[in-house]
């Protein structure tokens, strides 16, 4: 897989098969039992801990709920990497903070709870505090899980203009086939930690293939079985033929 | 259910007791290691010193009082059969100041401090908090776990000192006040028996140790939680078990070798 600099990449497929995990490796959490992930001219699995961390100042990424600091205020969630990896005056950070929240439509909550926001607004102000350092490399897990249509669009055309804005490499991990294809540049099929497919949106719209066919229109049986396999149906149900 | 898998059950049992008293000792480790950010940003200490020692403070008040009334009550009873009820006040102080403010401040800490911490950092890591920190390239055991470790091993002496002290107060209570032993004397042998370093720096140490098994305990309880809500239930129920078997246990060693022969 080839994530290009400035382009917003989906990787899709069923649950399971590895999408998470492959973010996971990405972010240098989890070390592979084969291959490498190359991030910046650097093979992650190779870099000890400071060295994976400076790695990691270059990447955000958005967790599937938000997983936004409870105990913090939505302010100090996304102060939360400046204070940490910079020296930046407290004034300097305020403006910051006020500017990333205002970037995603949400100045005005600064002073609340994350307890206090909706599913949505947890979302975007996640994304605030995801991109506070300016990454180069912004991870989304299932960005677009649980919200509601007007959310999903708001999110949606957020991820594309701040990847647009920032010049970042954007990768996001979903089901939402078509809120995702009309935002990517690019599509990644995955079933069974392999890739079953590749391609632009308008090249995985026309595919034939049976696979991208079934989860592009979400038809409920063809390669990917609607049953899960067990004993022989009448046999189970001790019946006679 | 043969006896080679009964047998190899056991093992498999003790193998992984073996193995998580490993991780927990690598966790304190590191816990120790990463300390110093949390004493450079010393307010994120001072923060969890609010939680796990002020908010502490009313139990402890009140389980004290209500120990050092009892002590005092129970021993007034049996020292009258002795003719000894002056010596009412060494028997509270000793009593407290030895054995049941330490263990007692311990097992409370367990129960109240020690539960919410690692209900607090299960579900930190349910919610991917944990996760998110590591990603933000901020070590979660500098950031979340060492300033909850020195919150607990500063406030544990603290409010084993308080409760000792609350429940004195009681004892005098119940036996001056209540029942009219001497006062003088209550005070003036206790004065003369009680011991600074024989009896109150060794309370004190034996509050320090068990500050610091509760904490360590309560902390990798939650960092090693599943991510589910019975995985956090079930961590929050063992730092109390194992906390406070753990605090009966120390006791005695601690007192075997600190009052042997005193």
């Amino acid at each position: 897989m080839r994530f290009p600099r400035g382009k917003l990449v989906a990787i899709m497929g069923l649950s399971g098969c590895g999408k998470t995990t492959l973010l996971r490796h990405i972010g240098g959490v989890l070390k592979p039992t084969g291959g490498c992930v190359r991030f910046d001219g650097q093979v992650l699995h190779e870099l000890d801990q400071r060295g994976l961390y400076a790695a990691r100042r270059k990447m955000g990424m958005l967790f599937q709920f938000g997983a936004l600091f409870t105990d913090m205020s939505v302010y100090d969630n996304v102060a939360f990497q400046m204070r940490e990896h910079t020296d930046l005056p407290e004034e300097l950070i305020h403006d910051l903070v006020l500017m990333k929240l205002h970037a995603v439509g949400l100045r005005g909550t600064h002073h609340l709870m994350p307890s206090e926001l909706s599913g949505g607004m947890a979302r975007r102000v996640a994304l605030a505090r995801t991109i506070a350092l300016d990454p180069m490399l912004i991870m989304y897990d299932e960005p677009f899980a649980g919200l509601d249509p007007i959310s999903l669009t708001v999110v949606g055309d957020l991820i594309r203009q701040l990847n647009n804005a920032l010049g970042a490499t954007s990768i996001i991990v979903t089901h939402d086939v078509q809120e995702s294809l009309k935002i990517v540049d690019y599509v990644y099929f995955m079933a069974k930690g392999v890739i079953m497919a590749e391609g632009t949106p308008d090249e995985i719209r026309a595919s034939e293939g049976d696979f991208v066919h079934q989860f592009v229109h979400g038809e409920m049986d063809g390669p990917v079985p609607f049953h899960y396999p067990g004993n022989d149906y009448r046999q189970d149900l001790n019946l006679r033929a | 259910m043969s006896v080679a898998s009964a047998i190899r059950g056991i093992g498999h049992r003790v193998v992984n007791a073996v193995w998580r008293i490993g991780v927990a000792a690598r966790f304190f480790f590191l816990t120790l290691v990463y300390s110093g950010p949390s004493f450079r940003r010393f307010h994120l200490t001072i923060k969890e010193l609010f939680f796990t020692g002020v908010m502490s403070l009313i139990i402890i008040v009140v389980a004290g009082l209500f120990v050092g009334m009892v002590l005092g009550l129970q021993g007034y009873e049996t020292l009258k059969r002795y003719g000894s009820e002056s010596a009412l006040g060494v028997m509270v102080a000793l009593g407290l100041v030895r054995e049941l403010g330490p263990v007692m401040a311990a097992l409370l800490f367990a129960s109240r401090a020690g539960s919410a911490m690692t209900a607090e950092i299960g579900l930190m890591k349910a919610t991917e908090q944990i996760s998110a920190m590591e990603m933000m390239a901020v070590n979660p055991i500098a950031r979340i776990i060492a300033p909850r470790f020195w919150a607990g091993v500063i406030s544990m002496p603290l409010l084993a000192a308080l409760f000792s002290a609350v429940g004195v107060f009681g004892g005098y209570f119940v036996g001056v006040v209540q029942i009219g032993v001497d006062e003088g004397s209550f005070w003036s042998q206790m004065q003369a028996a009680v011991d600074f370093r024989e009896d109150i720096l060794n309370g004190v140490i034996k509050s320090l140790v068990f500050g610091t098994v509760v904490t360590v305990i309560s902390l990798f309880e939650g960092f090693d939680a599943p991510p589910t809500a019975e995985g956090v239930s079930g961590a929050t129920t063992r730092t109390v078990v194992t906390s406070s078997l753990a605090i009966l246990m120390l006791d005695f060693v601690l007192t075997a070798i600190m009052f042997r022969g005193s």
